[in-house]
């Protein structure tokens, strides 16, 4: 409950939410009494064990799902809120530029400044010479890359990105992580983002949000603190880090 | 420059195509020749086996009747409408279908019905209903290839990724918007080779209509020829019909790989 204290920054307060799955043969309770804030321009990451409701969460804050009981309430006026799914979504049949503009598509938003927006994003995060391909021309880092300027062209207040990284392997992920990092520091974005990757989300985040195993709630929150703070992947090797990783292990340990 | 190996290599595939279409022809050749010469020898009895020599004697007849072309028209321009407004409904209602999952629901085992059931066994109801006509043949080939479709195309459109779909929705994209951009495009390579198997299955109507209330057409010549007993026409028209639907193959097989070729 500590957490419903209001604060002036906060931007989204999410009170005693739940989320019950009715389907054929049973009811699965996703999500059970869950409260956040989140306050403006931060970087919230959200770990939790697989299968324990995160997805769920997304999903009703950005309206893909209805939420059973609880409140969602924004203090400063509805946000618009730019969902980058958790599986890669590039439409094979559209190019770079295209895949970029679906969402100022939907919202027949397609401008001159806004089309120049998206071709400088793309020009800024080093995909200027692929607009006119494929996604299947793209490594796995890239298409990331684009599928999160596909999210910040409609100008969202606020990024749930969900496991970004999942789909590339070790290497890549460090790099990319930190490119998508910078990139969202940079628009000065309010993000939330959810992982399984306790390293990430310390990494990455102002403070990560642990939750228990299905159905969830929010079980404990870090502040991450670290003296020297610069980038993550720097950042994984600051001597705070260590002490992050161990508790936050232990929190999620005890529940799978 | 290729090494010396990839030479080899690519000489051995050569070879071994240039082969095969050697045994291809061979194979065609002995056919007709040996069916040729059993007939020549009277081996065979051409009153029902006919013969290559035959054939071509009769084809060239029904070319100089004006027979051949007006034949082979009749059955493409049946097999072309048909063929059309199949594809149009079939779409169509597997738009609604999709549109709407009550109506879906609701006709779901009729269409399954209708599905199993043998076409051709609704053929004296339709020369019933509407006359021993080229409409009932368009109607025959219709029914043939329509059920499938809706099938074929409904499922195209339900199998689309939902992860694109709730992409769509998070933009917060109308349904129509949705239809249009994602399921459409998603399902575009099923909706055409659906409709190739299609065409072949309105070939298929419009014969077994042609056989049913036949005046004109292939099917026409077929069914004729056996009626008077002459086995030269019935398999002459056999042979004309291999030929039509190969090449109406070709040019659909043809027409889908210019049009799945853009992804
Ligand atoms: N559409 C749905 N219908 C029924 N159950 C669902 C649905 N979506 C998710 N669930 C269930 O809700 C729980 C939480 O799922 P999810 O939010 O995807 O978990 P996470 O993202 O944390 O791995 C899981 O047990 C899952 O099976
Ligand atoms: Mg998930």
């Amino acid at each position: 409950m500590e957490n419903i204290s209001k604060n002036l920054n906060d931007i989204l307060i999410i009170k005693n939410l739940s989320k019950i799955y009715h389907t054929d043969d049973s009811e699965i309770l996703a999500i059970d009494g869950l409260n956040l804030n989140i306050k403006e321009g931060e970087f919230v990451a959200i770990v939790g064990p697989s299968g324990c409701g995160k997805t769920t969460l997304l999903s009703i804050l950005c309206g893909l799902e209805n939420k059973s009981s609880g409140e969602i309430i924004y203090p400063k006026g509805k946000l618009k809120m730019g969902y980058m799914l958790q599986n890669d979504t590039l439409f094979p049949w559209l190019n770079i530029l295209d895949n970029c503009m679906l969402g100022l598509k939907v919202e027949k938003n397609i401008t001159n400044e806004n089309k120049n927006k998206v071709l400088k994003l793309l020009e800024t995060y080093g995909l200027k010479d692929f607009i006119y391909k494929y996604p299947n021309n793209l490594s796995g880092g890239m298409k990331q890359r684009v599928a999160l300027i596909r999210t910040l062209a409609i100008n969202p207040d606020i990024l749930l990105l969900d496991e970004p990284f999942s789909a590339l392997d070790y290497q890549t992920r460090l790099a990319v992580s930190d490119d998508v990092w910078k990139i969202i520091k940079k628009e000065k974005k309010t993000t939330i983002m959810i992982t399984h990757d306790i390293a990430e989300a310390i990494s990455m985040a102002d403070r990560v949000i642990v939750l228990t195993g299905r159905p969830s709630y929010v079980k404990k929150i870090y502040p991450i603190i670290m003296e020297n703070k610069s980038t993550p992947i720097k950042n994984r090797n600051l001597k705070e880090f260590r002490v992050y990783y161990n508790e936050i292990w232990k929190d999620i340990d005890i529940h799978v | 420059m290729y090494s010396n190996e990839h030479k080899k290599y690519i000489r051995k595939k050569k070879i071994r195509k240039i082969l095969i279409i050697l045994m291809q022809i061979l194979l065609l050749a002995t056919l007709i020749i040996g069916w040729e010469l059993l007939a020549k020898y009277k081996i065979i009895n051409t009153f029902i086996t006919s013969s290559p020599s035959n054939i071509i004697k009769t084809i060239i007849s029904l070319y100089k009747d004006n027979n051949l072309f007006n034949n082979i028209w009749t059955t493409i321009y049946e097999t072309i409408i048909s063929f059309g407004i199949g594809t149009i409904i079939g779409i169509v209602t597997a738009i609604i279908l999709w549109w709407n999952n009550f109506i879906y629901k609701v006709v779901d085992p009729y269409l399954t019905v209708l599905n199993s059931l043998p076409k051709i066994a609704l053929g004296p109801i339709i020369i019933i209903f509407f006359g021993a006509n080229i409409k009932s043949i368009i109607i025959m080939a219709l029914l043939i290839s329509v059920i499938v479709t809706i099938i074929t195309v409904y499922n195209g459109f339900i199998s689309t990724d939902k992860n694109r779909i709730n992409l769509l929705k998070s933009f917060s994209a109308s349904k129509y918007q949705i239809f249009k951009m994602v399921i459409l495009p998603s399902s575009y390579s099923t909706i055409i080779s659906s409709l190739k198997i299609n065409i072949s299955m309105t070939l298929i109507g419009v014969i077994m209509g042609e056989f049913l209330v036949s005046k004109k057409g292939i099917g026409y010549l077929i069914n004729y020829g056996s009626q008077v007993f002459n086995l030269n026409l019935v398999i002459s028209g056999i042979i004309i019909l291999m030929i039509v639907s190969y090449i109406m193959y070709i040019i659909v097989s043809y027409i889908e790989k210019i049009l799945i070729k853009k992804d």
